[in-house]
């Protein structure tokens, strides 16, 4: 007679239960006053507290908002909740919206691409590395997130701006005669992206570079390989999928994104984040506000659910290798 | 057709080359410049020489003055504990690790400046190391990619390979979809399909339950000597090493101990950590009480005294190690000459056989290894036991065999 692992603990923990084993006597769960280990009531006690929290603050107000989408505007500040798909009208057919989506997506894919270029190098050298202190690489990886997200955003007004570092150096040296426009447009809001989000990248693509056996390497070496031919066949393709996931973490980063846009673009820099403050703050339009919300989360939501389905399978394959 | 530096193998006529026997190094050129005068060099040169080699990792010396020359198309084990520097030395041959001292020849050609890919080496790790992201069929043909073989070629040798290891058809499948075993198998087929000039095995047993391990030592031992290839395999199980290799090359602390065909090294251990690593060999600690030329009396440590067949005269008084395996040890030997009494104090039925522990006093216990005609002694029941005088390799104060 089998006797599942679970069950065997599970009699061996209890207390004053008989722990006789008989060959043919019926086996069932010992418990200790009802409880079992690995009770499944357990398992939900402790989840619960998370529940709760994501339940009360993230999806309840999610839903308030959806509802909200179909409020009816009268004037700023007033809203009324005669139901009314006015706002979904206006946002689907008002070409206006969907310039900054489009726009939102295409600054957003455009960080993720640049994040993942810039970002595969610094992670593959602190893999790489003989270095004794690998840790200090990695945790000068994480020393940006010692100071507030906004003040190093700011930061590169003093870089970027007309007085800023790089013009006053270049005028001085004489190079040019007049500062050059590089803050308040595009470049500089995904400048600014790029210092937010590099970190996360780094450490996703490290994360999967670890996790590679180097004996693989070894293998490729010793079978003929140069050491980039190795990296080309086996390094690269395994170290993949942690390559998607930064890409997916920051491209949904950098979609959601309100302060970089808002510091350091000019007003047709703006992202689709600072269309619903906008919207909500300036305007004081609740309902389109809470509809441009719910685009952004469900278009979010939609690419995260693609990708996670196309990761999910390369995942499987990482997974093979360790 | 003109040799290549393993053509004189039957290599070829297994992996079958076909019109063009082209081997891969005499296209990449730099390896194999002197091919051409291979034919002479072949009877001459060992397939792997090691010359004084030494090994540091930083401060640390992995291998320290190991010398070994190993002949083309035998099978040679490095046996030895845990740590003691197997894997550093089979890594030196393929490049992995760089030699701080000495020299490494392969087929007569130093190679410490060879890098790695240049070397044509077929390795088989523990851990398979196939590669997760690629199928059977682009495992195997690895390394004949990369070492120019055409396309057409390819093809017909990896079938030809993997036939070799048993799984033909297995080409479309993923690595995750076979067991361990089989896993190895595709790991060896890749290592051998390229016709390396040496194949080397790092513990490729070890990940494998014991059924599938015995199975798989069989089949690697055929491959190897239908393939005709010089193969260094490591291990640290000395059955392993004893079942399959042609010499058996005992290490301790990065050094080597003996080198020997199995029953050599079995039979007649140089010193006393190859007695106790191969067999846990029973050592009595004893000195010479009487000497009459070939035929010594020594008096063990807990009193007996035993006669036994020395090759050298031993003086009177000398201390030594009399090393009995467990299977020469008999039970209620009546006519034996050397007679212990003791008390058995435990039993080990294993079928056939049964393994006793008996003290014999002194706080000795003595390990006998016997075949089953009778009862199974219990323990605790007293026991005699005796062995040949013949039957016993002599060590002096220094653990080193006497001869
Ligand atoms: N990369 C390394 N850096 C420093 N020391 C190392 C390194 N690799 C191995 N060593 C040391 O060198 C010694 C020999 O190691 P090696 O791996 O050759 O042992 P082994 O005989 O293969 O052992 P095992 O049977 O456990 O595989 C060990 O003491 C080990 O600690
Ligand atoms: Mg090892």
């Amino acid at each position: 007679m089998k006797i599942s692992p679970t069950i065997t603990v599970a009699a061996g923990l209890s207390t004053g239960a008989d722990k006789r084993h008989e060959d043919g006597q019926m086996l069932r769960v010992r418990t200790t006053k009802g409880w079992t280990l690995y009770d499944p009531r357990l398992a939900w006690m402790l989840v619960a507290p998370v529940l709760l929290l994501l339940i009360i603050f993230l999806v309840l107000p999610i839903a308030v908002m959806a509802v909200y989408t179909f409020f009816t505007f009268v004037t700023a500040g007033v809203e009324t909740g005669t139901l009314t798909t006015a706002n979904w009208h206006e946002f689907l057919t008002d070409s206006y919206y969907h310039g900054f989506l489009w726009k939102t997506l295409r600054v957003a894919a455009m960080t993720a691409l640049l994040c993942g270029v810039l970002g595969y190098f610094p992670a593959y050298f602190i893999w790489a590395t003989t270095f004794k202190h690998k840790w200090l690489l990695l945790l000068l990886l994480i020393v940006p997130f010692w100071i507030s997200f906004t003040i190093r955003t700011f930061s590169w007004i003093n870089i970027l701006g007309e007085q800023g570092v790089i013009n006053v150096a270049l005028l001085k040296m004489g190079i040019i005669s007049e500062p050059l426009p590089m803050l308040y447009n595009e470049g500089a809001v995904i400048v600014g992206l790029l210092h937010f989000l590099l970190p996360y990248m780094i450490l996703n693509v490290y994360v999967s570079l670890e996790s590679i056996d180097r004996t693989l390497i070894s293998a490729a070496r010793s079978m003929g390989c140069t050491s980039a031919q190795a990296f080309r066949e086996v390094t690269l393709p395994l170290s993949l999928p942690g390559l998607a996931a930064g890409l997916l973490l920051c491209f949904v980063l950098a979609a959601g994104s309100y302060v970089t846009p808002q510091l350091l673009g000019s007003g047709r820099d703006a992202l689709f984040g600072n269309l619903i403050s906008d919207t909500i703050m300036e305007q004081l339009n609740w309902p389109m506000g809470a509809t441009l919300s719910i685009v952004l989360f469900v278009v979010l939501g939609f690419f995260a659910a693609i990708y996670t389905r196309y990761m999910g399978m390369s995942q499987i394959v990482k997974g093979l290798g360790g | 057709m003109t040799p290549g530096p393993s053509s004189g193998t039957g290599f070829q006529k297994v992996l079958d080359n076909m019109t063009a026997p082209k081997l891969p190094g005499q296209q990449s050129g730099a390896l194999f410049s002197s091919a051409g005068s291979s034919a002479v060099l072949e009877k001459s040169s060992p397939a792997v020489e090691f010359r004084n080699i030494e090994i540091a990792y930083g401060k640390f010396v992995a291998v320290r003055d190991f010398s070994l020359s190993i002949q083309k198309g035998s099978f040679v084990t490095l046996l030895g504990p845990s740590g003691c520097g197997k894997t550093t030395i089979l890594r030196s041959i393929a490049g992995l690790v760089d030699i701080s001292g000495g020299q490494i020849m392969i087929d007569g050609r130093r190679v410490d400046d060879v890098p790695i890919y240049k070397r044509n080496i077929g390795l088989v790790f523990q851990s398979y190391a196939l590669f997760p992201h690629k199928s059977v069929f682009d495992n195997v043909a690895f390394g004949l990619k990369y070492h120019n073989v055409p396309k057409s070629d390819i093809e017909r040798k990896v079938g030809k390979a993997l036939e070799m290891v048993r799984l033909p058809g297995s080409e479309k499948k993923l690595p995750s979809q076979l067991s361990g075993g089989q896993q190895q198998r595709i790991a060896l087929a890749r290592a051998i399909v390229f016709e390396p000039q040496v194949l080397l095995l790092d513990e490729p047993l070890s990940a494998l339950d014991a059924n599938m391990r015995e199975e798989m030592r069989v089949e690697i031992k055929k491959i190897q000597k239908e393939t005709g290839i010089t193969a260094i395999f490591v291990t640290h199980d000395q059955e392993e090493a004893l079942s399959m290799s042609d010499r058996i090359v005992v290490m301790n602390a990065g050094a080597m101990e003996q080198i020997g065909a199995p029953e050599e090294v079995y039979e007649m251990p140089a010193t006393a950590f190859v007695a106790d690593f191969l067999g846990k060999a029973n050592m009595l600690a004893g000195t010479v009480s009487k000497s009459d030329g070939p035929t010594a009396t020594v008096t063990l440590a807990a009193g007996q005294t035993v006669k036994v067949v020395s090759p050298k005269p031993l003086s009177p008084g000398a201390p030594v190690t009399v090393v009995v395996r467990p299977e020469k040890l008999s039970l209620e030997s009546g006519a034996m000459a050397n007679r212990l009494t003791g008390r058995v104090a435990s039993t080990s039925y294993l079928g056939g056989s049964a393994t006793y522990e008996i003290d014999i006093g002194g706080k000795r216990t003595v390990r006998v290894n016997t075949q089953i005609n009778g009862r199974v002694v219990r323990e605790g029941g007293a026991i005699n036991i005796g062995f040949d005088p013949a039957g016993c390799v002599l060590l002096d104060e220094k653990g080193i065999r006497i001869s």
